[in-house]
């Protein structure tokens, strides 16, 4: 009873401290002094169209850096935290009755997969057994409709093959979530997006992927080597931009370009698209992690 | 008529989030809140942030819901 009541006294007040907050707002017909300032440089100094990319890149570059360095603590953080956990739901998976006999040999190769280093070989494996278990779903379609029915009520938390509709859909929307990923990493400088959402929307891609497949396994070990190059070259344009030009990720130490044009804003597209690796790469390995 | 939309969404983002935490059973409850970050991102969209509303839709409501749909499944469907 006091629990109850001292949270709705917590409650009540923040409902007042937000109802004078919402109380005060008034619209602003002007824009504050610093917008205004980085409105009107933005265009002229760095060339970009998109202003809120040239900001976020280079006025509040050294912010980035810091939101990048987050995501990266979280990524390690996550890899720390689950790392334990692999070895337990792998041997669970062997000793939890099955519904075919078919689908623990699918699972095995998982297995075995997961315990070893994860090299170029872990692929091949991984398509045999996706293979192999969708020959197992084509055996006992009773089975697969009953799971597809009740999908929440599954007890069981060993990978099993997705539905019809989300493979399906899965082969026609891959390559449109990449390419727009890319498309909104690279176009940064000129249309709304930039390397961060467009890493968001890559790791979406590569989230349906794992969705889809249940089987197969990412490749960590790469990913990680390619999220570390990309933050090393990250720091290393902005050490250039400290030697060449006004300051640290100062991307003006390439040449400004014509002002809309593909190849334009100096060094914005490149941190742009180091930014997007490395935030799809780092999500990626955040969702793999969090598969069982 | 921008006010009307933008009114809509927010009741919307209000009714999804008391939703997502009355809801007894977890899944539709983690479907709440992905609805409720999908919202956000419309709202920040008619907000005219379209960056803002990018990053919201990719990782709010699609990472983020799919995340807490492994986690409950790795926790018994969140009976256990």
């Amino acid at each position: 009873m006091m629990r109850h009541i001292l949270v709705a006294v917590i409650v009540v007040l923040f409902g007042l401290i937000f109802a004078r907050m919402v109380g005060g707002y008034v619209e602003l017909d002007a824009l504050r002094p610093l917008a205004l300032d980085y409105v009107t440089r933005a265009p002229v100094e760095l060339g970009t169209p998109n202003i809120i990319t040239g900001i976020l890149i280079t006025y509040r570059g050294f912010d980035t850096l810091g939101e990048v360095a987050v995501l990266f603590m979280v990524a390690a953080s996550v890899g720390l935290l689950l790392k334990k956990d692999d070895a337990k739901p792998a041997s669970a998976k062997v000793s939890s009755p099955k519904v075919s006999g078919e689908k623990t040999a699918a699972a095995k190769p998982v297995l075995a997969k997961t315990e070893a280093a994860r090299a170029a070989a872990a692929r091949s494996a991984a398509a045999k057994a996706n293979a192999s278990a969708r020959a197992a779903t084509a055996g006992s379609v009773a089975v697969k409709s009953t799971k597809e029915a009740a999908p929440a009520e599954d007890d069981e938390a060993a990978p099993r093959e997705a539905s019809e509709i989300v493979r399906t859909g899965t082969e026609i929307l891959l390559p449109l979530i990449f390419t727009f990923g890319a498309y909104v990493i690279v176009n940064g400088h000129l249309s709304a997006g930039g390397g961060f959402q467009g890493g968001a929307v890559v790791a979406s891609g590569v989230m349906l992927m794992l969705l889809a497949r249940p089987g197969s396994t990412l490749n960590v070990a790469l990913l990680s080597i390619i999220e570390s190059f990309a933050g090393v070259f990250y720091v290393g344009l902005g050490i250039l931009g400290l030697v060449l030009a006004g300051g640290f990720l100062d991307p003006r130490f390439l040449p400004k370009g014509e002002f809309g044009a593909f190849i334009s804003a100096g060094a914005i597209p490149l941190i742009s698209a180091l930014l997007g690796i490395k935030v799809g790469a780092e999500l990626s390995v955040i969702i793999d992690r969090f598969r069982s | 008529m921008l006010e009307f939309l933008l009114l809509l969404v927010c009741a919307s983002i209000l009714v999804s989030g008391v939703l997502a935490v009355c809801l007894k059973n977890v899944l539709p409850a983690m479907v709440a809140s992905g609805l409720a970050s999908l919202f956000a991102a419309v709202s920040f969209l008619l907000l005219a942030a379209p960056d803002v509303a990018m990053a919201e839709a990719a990782i709010g409501s699609g990472l983020a819901t799919f995340i807490f749909l492994y986690a409950i499944r790795k926790t018994g469907n969140g009976k256990g």
